[in-house]
């Protein structure tokens, strides 16, 4: 196996190999694999994609088991393997953890019914976190920043205060809309009209910011190839060309 | 005309693959520099905040994101960081997300390397801890038990000494969260509004739209927002990076989509004055 | 369905009681609920798993992508955790913390670009639809479509060129009528995630223990 030497240097039955130009190269013939799906469906796309979950699930397993099983778990129960092997042991944790094992429960089908039991714990306990959190997050604060004041301390600053009308005009007219008890027809079809008409423009900024963040991506990539890659192949054609 | 709108119409669409590349590729390539223009008022609202800060301020950075939102969030985090670092404040990152984990390092320890930062008593890696919504009640009373006192590298956190000044959110002065999901609403929820941590958020464009409320509200001081929003945080601290660096390409890109728009109704308008007219 | 009630009652009440009972029962299944969730992710790798072997033991079309997917898992996990910074024993190096070199080189090479251009992707196909499918149709869309090309101007510095108000104009849709619109949203949301969770708490709702 292959073994290294100083930063950056790997032997591998004696060839010498920079793990950094090592890395560039696979990281641009990973991408360009990647992108080839966009000329069609092909061989070396499919490979780059199972490799993809396959190591995504790879990097889950190590990341769950060194931050998280390790310290959560296998050191309270024996600390003489953790970094402070004089605490006394925590037994306690034992609950939580073979709940969790009844989890695993699930891959065996004559006894997934006890998988019900964490579950159980687990979305009641968010459940019951998450009232509170909703009704002061979502209705009282956000009610509250759509009562804005007309006056402000210097008198009416004109253009904010049909702005925050505006605002207070969008959000009952929005709630109209999502009001299905009663045929949108009159005053309701009006205001239910109109409160599409604010979805419509809330719709339409994500949308714009979509496409923003879409082609970030892409232009990252970009960047990549031509501003770490490409100088690698400059330097390798400098190289061969003395 | 009406012949070759139609045949626009059902143009292959590897061509559009080709023009949008074109696009982005060509700018970089001519070397085209625009500047970065006005800055949001979210963006330097967080800018504000931790100029304002006290030096030695220790700030929370989650960094809930994973490499396929690498390209906006990592630009802006690590200006962040700059901002912070150059301003004497303290860093304690920690992640809810699994490839978080290694997002830390890429985005903090290359500036902590440049500016010379101890760690341990300038900044600390906690890393992931699953567990969510509980991981963030459970900071709010005690932050190195929720971590049980060890950070991602194995260490003992309560002997750091910058952890000696952390307990809990009243000893954060402000917790950054960059994330491309909800994870901000959550932390909103349980971290801002039952313990009054102050909360800045760096988001992908994507979550612009849901997020802006709560910055209105003033659940959260600031924002930022993207690329363009990276672009601007470096242009607050004046060092340009990738944010920079891809406006140009961002602005010819956005030109040509708006072109591919107003193309695709005018065919779709006279395509269908056309079949009116046969009918 | 008691565990649920009762966890689920705990936690709203505990939300406004700060007697030091209450806090200690709450850190006690906050820890608790830490725990589960890293078997939860277990869950989720162990179903991967099982889906490519079997599609592997069958023989199914296509089932050499499905040993490539299962190659570079144990990879993965031989680098993270058997192999790790590489030294001193495998027991050593199963309880070790610190990330390895190689576990390291893996994510930035491998992993990083992988996941990165699969999202990158998106902006082609988003150019694409744009093209194809985004039509005036009505007074509605057309809203939607003119909001879109002007949040689009105003997000990048070619549209402060074209007028130099358009960032002011992004911000002032962005801080008001989308964010009525939004708000909207978010009230019908918060109610209706109030009244999922109290039915959860109650029993009434049970799809989630597969009833």
């Amino acid at each position: 196996m292959g073994e290294l030497q100083q930063s950056n240097q790997l032997i591998i039955m004696g060839l010498s190999l920079n793990t950094y130009v090592l890395g560039l190269w696979l990281q641009a013939a990973l991408t360009f694999a990647i992108l080839s799906f966009l000329i069609g469906d092909n061989p070396v796309y499919k490979f780059a994609e199972h490799l993809f979950v396959g190591i995504s699930a790879g990097y889950g397993v190590v990341i769950v088991w060194k931050q998280a099983a390790l310290p959560l778990l296998i050191f309270k129960l024996l600390p003489q393997l953790g970094p402070t092997p004089g605490e006394a042991a925590n037994y306690w944790v034992l609950i939580p953890g073979l709940l969790g094992l009844l989890m695993l429960a699930r891959f065996i089908p004559r006894y997934d019914w006890l998988s019900r039991y964490p579950i159980a714990f687990t979305v009641g306990l968010f459940s019951g976190a998450s009232i509170p959190a909703a009704v002061q997050t979502q209705l009282l604060e956000q009610a509250q920043a759509t009562m804005k004041p007309v006056l402000g301390l210097g008198g009416i600053h004109w253009g904010l205060a049909l702005s925050s009308l505006i605002v207070l005009l969008g959000v009952i007219c929005t709630l109209t809309y999502f009001y299905f008890s009663k045929p949108h027809e009159g005053t309701l079809g009006v205001t239910s009209k109109i409160g599409i008409w604010f979805l419509m423009v809330a719709f339409g900024a994500g949308f714009g910011n979509t496409v923003m963040a879409r082609l970030s991506l892409l232009i990252g990539r970009v960047e990549f190839l031509l501003y770490e890659w490409m100088p690698v192949i400059s330097v390798h054609f400098n190289n061969h060309m003395q | 005309m009406t012949t070759l709108l139609q045949r626009l119409e059902s143009i292959d669409r590897r061509w559009i693959y080709l023009v949008i590349l074109a696009a982005v590729v060509i700018p970089f390539l001519m070397n085209l520099k625009l500047p970065v223009g006005k800055h949001s008022p979210s963006t330097t609202a967080v800018h504000d905040y931790i100029e304002q800060l006290p030096p030695g301020s220790v700030i929370q950075m989650s960094f809930d994101y994973s490499p396929a939102s690498m390209p906006e969030l990592e630009p802006m985090a690590k200006a962040v960081v700059r901002h912070a670092f150059e301003k004497g404040h303290r860093i304690l990152a920690m992640t809810l997300h699994p490839q978080g984990a290694l997002m830390i390092r890429r985005a903090l320890d290359e500036m902590a390397l440049e500016m010379n930062k101890e760690y341990g008593v300038d900044y600390v890696d906690a890393g992931f801890k699953p567990g969510g919504v509980a991981v963030i009640l459970g900071m709010g009373k005690d932050i190195v038990r929720v971590f049980e006192d060890m950070d991602a590298r194995g260490n003992k956190l309560s002997a750091m000494p910058m952890m000696r000044d952390v307990a809990d959110y009243s000893d954060i002065a402000l917790m950054m969260d960059f994330a491309a999901n909800s994870l901000p609403l959550a932390w909103v929820a349980y971290a801002h509004e039952q313990y009054g941590l102050q909360m800045g958020v760096g988001l992908t464009a994507v979550m612009a739209t849901d997020l802006y409320p709560y910055w209105k509200s003033e659940q959260f001081v600031g924002l930022i927002n993207g690329l363009k929003g990276a672009a601007e945080y470096e242009d607050l601290v004046e060092v340009p990076g990738l944010g920079i660096l891809g406006m140009s390409s961002q602005s010819i890109a956005h030109l040509l989509i708006i072109l591919f728009i107003v193309l695709g109704n005018v065919g779709y308008i006279v395509t269908g004055r056309a079949s009116q007219r046969r009918t | 369905m008691a565990i649920g009630f009762i966890a689920g009652v705990f936690m709203i009440v505990q939300f406004f009681v700060p007697h030091a009972v209450a806090t200690q029962g709450y850190e006690l299944l906050l820890d608790w609920a830490r725990i589960i969730g890293a078997f939860a992710l277990v869950l989720g790798i162990g179903s991967l798993f099982r889906t490519h072997w079997d599609k592997i033991r069958r023989r199914r079309s296509g089932y050499g992508y499905n040993a490539v997917t299962l190659l570079s898992f144990g990879l993965m996990v031989w680098a993270g955790i058997l192999y790790g910074t590489g030294e001193g024993s495998i027991g050593q190096r199963l309880t070790e913390v610190q990330d390895g070199a190689t576990f390291e080189w893996l994510f930035n090479n491998v992993q990083v670009p992988l996941d990165a251009t699969m999202f990158a992707l998106l902006a082609f196909f988003i150019a694409s639809a744009a093209y194809r499918t985004f039509r005036a149709r009505n007074i509605e869309a057309t809203l939607l479509l003119v909001t879109a090309v002007i949040v689009m101007l105003g997000r990048v510095p070619i549209g402060e060129m074209i007028y130099d108000r358009m960032p002011d104009v992004y911000e002032w849709i962005m801080q008001y009528p989308a964010v009525a619109g939004k708000r909207g949203i978010l009230f019908g949301v918060a109610l209706g995630s109030i009244a999922t969770s109290l039915r959860i708490i109650l029993g009434i709702e049970r799809s989630h223990l597969g009833g």
